[in-house]
């Protein structure tokens, strides 16, 4: 998976958690659940798409990963390579 | 059109789920209905085939009226109201021979659930329907008779107004107090609002702000359905703040077991299936107030009545700002992944603005969990007529003394702020207890 590929991702699966959220804006340090307002419900939803859509296997450990766009994209690239398909 | 929560007069119908012809059973939703917080879907209480549509979607009626008819299918002769009327004219009072036995002859769940809400007698009342059926116009009567009775102590007469008719008020700069009412018991309805504001253009006619019939009807824009929003907010926690002696209690609950157990049973889930911290708590509050019924229930008219099931209001902020608290119902019987199935359905409503009747009227405490807004300690304000808020900060690891030992565990700060009129310290203290130890315990929930 490319970097473009995992940005692509997490900001579709962003957009659909919150869909008025202006991802322009968004820093790529920012953190995610701050900045967007994200509580645990919102963020469960969040890996859930973002694992459909990448086919990329998410463990609750690895939440702390995926707290800004930037680790985000690191965890999605660097996991891309092992994949289970859903 | 049914009440929808304490500080509701009337509501618009935004859209109709059902057409004359349908046949319906009890528990359908069948209209969508708009009220100053959020779309609300609404349930029949009847069963049968619906006749007549009375109200058109972008029309507002107040708490009462007659929604629509359906006919009661077993009986084709006998016609069901959907929602009793109040704007019906009350028929001229020929004598009703006094019904000699006591039990009282009321026509529909929802005049019983008026009178207890009314905390009236029904043996009391007179009935002018059918037979001598108690109708509602007959709890409405009885109540208002009541109230003229004994008038309440408030220092200064408050002017009646629809929600509707106050946020206009607010929007137009109209004083409400200037306004003459021509709804019920004179209150001032959103038409009186603006009669008096073309009144006030006509006389000052410099630059009128111009407001279409459409978009008052239908509180169209964002903007004004947050504003909508803030002023129900606003009464409704003034209210609270003027008539509820709110006491506060706080605790601290060492989460490691919950937290630990969370993370065991999610290790093997799906993401689909894993639980959130929220769901365990939910579930906890819910059990303990069980055990503490004088906790669960409502005050009204100088009385505690406690509810008939644990439905666990849940505080959920909304994006474009606001708030709504609906329940999740009978939420002591369900395990803790129905809990969280329900909160996660809940939450997705709430936000997309499809919530239940049902589910917005019933709640009998709350629970705000702000801490997941990262604050430590919540100091709740209840919605009345409910008897207690609990709350819950923020989870963190902390320094913690567990036996003698220092170690750091997850941690959180459990608050109740509750009715002093209702419950004393005592009781509120039993009841953080036992939240405490339920967590303690999270496979037993």
């Amino acid at each position: 998976m490319s970097r473009t590929q995992a940005r692509d991702a997490v900001a579709i699966a962003l957009r659909q958690i919150v869909p008025d959220a202006d991802l322009a804006t968004l820093d790529d340090d920012g953190e995610l659940r701050e900045e967007l307002e994200i509580d645990s419900l919102d963020f469960l939803s969040f890996v859930e798409l973002l694992s459909k859509r990448t086919g990329v296997h998410i463990d609750e450990d690895d939440y702390p990963r995926l707290r800004s766009m930037s680790t985000c994209i690191h965890f999605l690239t660097e996991r891309a390579g092992h994949t289970t398909p859903q | 059109m049914p009440s929808l929560g304490a500080d509701m007069d009337a509501g618009t119908v935004l859209e109709w789920l059902v057409q004359p012809g349908d046949s319906v059973r009890k528990g359908d939703v069948v209209a969508v209905v708009d009220t100053a917080k959020a779309a609300v879907e609404v349930e029949t209480f009847v069963g049968g085939i619906v006749e007549d549509i009375l109200v058109q979607p972008g029309q507002e009626v107040s708490v009462g009226a007659v929604l629509a008819t359906i006919k009661d299918a077993s009986s084709p002769s006998d016609h069901t109201q959907a929602t009793k009327p109040q704007d019906r004219p009350i028929p001229e009072r020929h004598p009703v021979a006094k019904q000699p036995t006591t039990k009282p002859r009321v026509s529909s769940p929802l005049v019983r659930r008026l009178a207890t809400e009314r905390d009236l007698d029904l043996t009391n009342i007179e009935g002018t329907g059918k037979g001598g059926t108690i109708t509602r116009a007959d709890v409405e009567r009885a109540a208002t008779l009541r109230a003229a009775v004994r008038p309440v102590a408030t220092q200064q007469p408050r002017q009646r107004a629809s929600p509707q008719a106050r946020r206009l008020a607010t929007e137009l700069g109209i004083d409400l107090s200037q306004v003459s009412g021509t709804g019920k018991d004179s209150a001032v309805r959103a038409a009186d609002v603006r009669a008096a504001a073309a009144i006030h253009a006509a006389e000052r006619p410099v630059k009128s702000t111009h407001v279409s019939d459409a978009e008052t009807a239908t509180t169209g824009t964002e903007t004004q359905k947050s504003t909508a929003m803030r002023t129900a907010i606003a009464q409704l926690m003034t209210r609270a703040k003027r008539e509820i002696p709110h006491y506060y209690l706080s605790e601290t609950v060492d989460l490691g077991e919950t937290m630990g157990w969370l993370r065991e049973r999610n290790r093997t889930l799906s993401i689909a299936e894993r639980l959130v911290p929220a769901a365990v708590l939910l579930k906890a509050t819910a059990v303990a107030a069980l055990r503490h019924p004088e906790l669960n229930g409502f005050w009204i008219n100088d009385n505690f009545l406690p509810g008939s099931s644990v439905n666990l209001g849940v505080a959920i902020s909304l994006r474009n700002g606001g708030l709504v608290a609906p329940a999740l119902r009978d939420a002591a019987d369900c395990s803790v992944t129905e809990v969280m199935a329900n909160l996660r359905d809940l939450v997705a409503r709430a936000r997309t603005g499809r919530l239940r009747r049902t589910e917005l009227a019933d709640s009998t405490i709350t629970v705000t969990n702000l801490g997941e807004q990262g604050v430590d300690t919540v100091f709740g304000v209840i919605y009345p007529p409910q008897v207690a808020l609990v709350g819950f900060g923020r989870v963190a690891d902390r320094a913690h003394a567990i036996d003698g030992l220092l170690g750091v565990r997850p941690v959180v700060t459990l608050t109740l702020a509750a009715d002093h009129r209702a419950t004393d310290g005592f009781t509120g203290s039993r009841f953080l207890r036992t939240i405490n130890d339920l967590l303690q315990h999270p496979e037993a929930l």
